[in-house]
């Protein structure tokens, strides 16, 4: 998984409350068993004028020839709630994305977003109105700094804002880490649980062929 | 925690399934059942596949076709899914290879993850379960910790065993009094998050309890659990009770004899002890419930059937989402929900499309006939509902009121099948999300139980069902 540590880039202004999965991705728009060729459907509702079509809507945020690189999103509440598909994350990443700034994040969301090497920022929304109004006005540019080390979002006009993240996620971002590498370290913790489970909680271990009764 | 602390169900579950403590204040913690489906378990499978980690024990995993399955009649494997095909064929291959339990489109247990998971009894009080699907708590209903997860975290599950993961924060959600006559599971929960918000229970569990839970059939406590995700809530518990144990005797996966009885012992155990602390308390007076109805594009945006769009947006949301919402409705501020007129309706998901669900619906179907013009789908949960409905005659009830009678899945919930309403059509629907765009092109979705739904598909608008319960 892609390391993050910090980065420098265009932020773009997406201030709306419990933005949903089904509009980062659409469900008509993930047509193959994979992780790719995501990235032309995502926010395919709002990005383009019609639904199904490809002519872009000019007033969309990321269609404006000022957030045409945009790697930052600055959002609402409850950002990615609703579907737990992990192809809005796939989707946010292809395009480029690199990293969300939002009051909160649904859950399984954050979860999928630290998993895919994107980082997931909690700020309040004072601070991303703040940073909007700077970004709308576009006076010292259109990008900002978000620096994971120092858990930092630093604007050009020299405003900082310190966020908030969990501590593993932060960790696991910092390095690429892979959780389940991580996790086989514990290999032998976890034979040991199973071992003393099995007598605790017989019913819980299934025999496969034999349950298979009518 | 000293031993003689007293513990919430939610801890009783957590200390159960700890393999330990991780550093950053994370644990590792054991899964007992993951379940997937061909939209997002095939992505993991593969992936898993694709790293060489081979499933730890394939035997305490299941699949099921339920989200790009065609519901048609007489359905195979073809769907107007786009590329549906491949989803279909992908999870049969990765399902044998590594050697996992499939539902297929043509078995006689085939249907939609969190109906068929209780029905075989894989889900089990006390137990941890995740599926790649944010309505895996659902299955909280009977006391496990079930909670949706990525295809990422899937493959994690898959491949060790074990989670990482944080404490949820726990709230107790105390519902009292009783539900009126043709008041629903569905309308306490669409009452607690327009109360609490879509982020209003993010990152915690929601144990819910109280005379008004307790007095709840197994499918009415599964309703209210589905929409814990709505609340951005990791999962929703309620403790096993005495209806909950005889619902699950002899279901398929459920153990036998002297096993059964041990289980059921462990079991009994699983309730708050009485002094345990929560990190919030909600509480609400069903008595004061009325049938609820979504106006806007979020599960929070609804109001009682008989009231009337808001006036302004959500204290402390953006002005820009509730003027969104209210132009992609093509609605007023201060208009009444009541009388809108409507192009369709669709009972079915996993939220509302249980055999006691399409009962409520027949009841007020039976004699009557849907408006003329209006299209009307129901969806069974699974096959095994399907087929009991049928022999009580349900169908017979469904289809002489006007309504389609479909295979089980999770059909036009959300495009499943590929299938989707028209642009810009009104939609009054049993299911869970009334976002932009789910159930078709610019569709606009009013979420509502099932009774309201088929009220509503007779009226040809929106309507209170209680007058024409029978």
């Amino acid at each position: 998984m892609q390391a993050f540590t910090q980065l420098t880039a265009v932020a773009a202004p997406l201030f709306r409350a419990n933005v949903d999965t089904d509009i980062i991705i659409p469900s008509r728009e993930i047509r193959g068993v994979g992780k790719q060729g995501l990235a032309e459907g995502l926010f395919a509702g709002w990005r383009y004028r019609e639904i199904g079509g490809r002519e872009p809507d000019p007033d969309f945020v990321l269609n404006r020839p000022e957030f045409r690189e945009t790697k930052i999103l600055l959002t609402g509440e409850n950002f990615g709630c609703g579907s737990s598909r992990e192809h809005a994350v796939w989707a946010l990443a292809e395009y480029g994305i690199r990293a969300i700034i939002a009051p909160s994040f649904a859950p399984i969301f954050e979860n999928n977003c630290v998993r895919n090497g994107v980082l997931p920022a909690r700020l309040p929304s004072a601070a991303i109105e703040s940073l909007i109004a700077g970004l709308e006005a576009g006076r010292t540019g259109r990008e900002l700094t978000v620096d994971l080390e120092a858990c930092e979002v630093r604007g050009a006009d020299g405003c900082i804002h310190a966020f908030s993240i969990d501590k593993e996620a932060r960790q696991m971002l910092l390095v690429g880490a892979d959780a389940i590498d991580l996790t086989l370290r514990h290999r032998d913790e976890i034979e040991a649980f199973l071992d003393r489970d099995r007598q605790l909680r017989p019913w819980v271990y299934l025999q496969g062929e034999r349950d298979e009764r009518p | 925690m000293s031993a003689a602390a007293p513990l919430s169900l939610l801890d009783k579950l957590w200390l159960s399934h700890l393999v330990r403590e991780l550093p950053g204040g994370t644990a590792l913690l054991a899964i007992d059942r993951v379940m997937l489906h061909e939209r997002t378990g095939s992505v993991a499978l593969r992936g898993l596949a694709a790293s060489g980690r081979p499933v730890l024990d394939p035997r305490r995993a299941f699949c099921t076709m339920d989200h790009v399955v065609d519901t048609r009649p007489g359905r195979g494997d073809a769907t107007l899914m786009p590329g549906g095909e491949a989803f279909i064929s992908a999870t049969r291959a990765a399902t044998r290879e590594a050697g996992i339990r499939l539902f297929d489109v043509d078995d006689p247990d085939q249907g939609i993850v969190h109906v068929i998971s209780p029905e075989l009894g894989i889900v089990l009080p006390g137990l941890t379960l995740v599926c790649p699907d944010s309505h895996t708590c659902t299955q909280g209903a009977f006391g496990a910790l079930a909670w949706g997860i990525g295809s990422t975290e899937a493959e994690h599950a898959l491949a060790t065993g074990t989670l990482r993961m944080r404490r949820p924060r726990s709230v107790r959600v105390t519902l009292t009094g009783a539900v009126g006559a043709g008041v629903t599971a569905k309308d306490l929960a669409l009452t607690l998050i327009t109360r609490y918000g879509a982020d209003g229970g993010s990152g915690a569990v929601l144990e819910f309890c109280g005379p008004a839970v307790t007095a709840m059939d197994m499918a009415q406590r599964m309703t209210l659990c589905n929409m814990a995700t709505e609340f951005a809530a990791v999962s929703a518990l309620i403790a096993p009770d005495e209806r909950t144990l005889d619902w699950l005797q002899g279901r398929r996966y459920a153990p036998v004899g002297e096993t059964w009885e041990r289980a059921v012992n462990a079991w009994r155990q699983l309730a708050s002890d009485p002094e345990a602390r929560f990190d919030a308390e909600w509480s609400l007076d069903a008595t004061e419930v009325a049938p609820m109805v979504t106006w806007g594009t979020s599960p929070e945006q609804a109001v009682a059937v008989h009231a009337a769009v808001p006036l302004e947006p959500r204290p402390g949301r953006p002005t820009e989402s509730y003027r969104r919402a209210l132009h992609y409705m093509g609605l007023q501020p201060g208009q009444p929900l009541a009388g809108l007129p409507l192009d369709a309706a669709f009972i079915g998901s996993c939220t509302n499309s249980r055999l006691e669900d399409l009962r409520s619906a027949a009841s007020v179907l039976r004699g009557r006939r849907i408006a003329p013009g209006l299209r009307a789908i129901c969806v069974p949960g699974s096959t095994r509902v399907r087929r009991e409905a049928e022999a009580e005659g349900l169908h017979e009830v469904f289809l002489a009121a006007g309504f389609e009678w479909r295979e089980a899945g999770c059909s036009m919930c959300f495009f499943a099948g590929g299938e989707h309403f028209g642009t810009r059509e009104r939609v009054i629907s049993s299911t869970n999300r009334n976002f932009e765009s789910r159930q078709g092109p610019a569709t606009r979705t009013h979420l509502a139980s099932p009774e309201t739904v088929a009220a509503s598909a007779v009226a040809g608008c929106i309507t209170d069902p209680r007058p024409l319960l029978n």
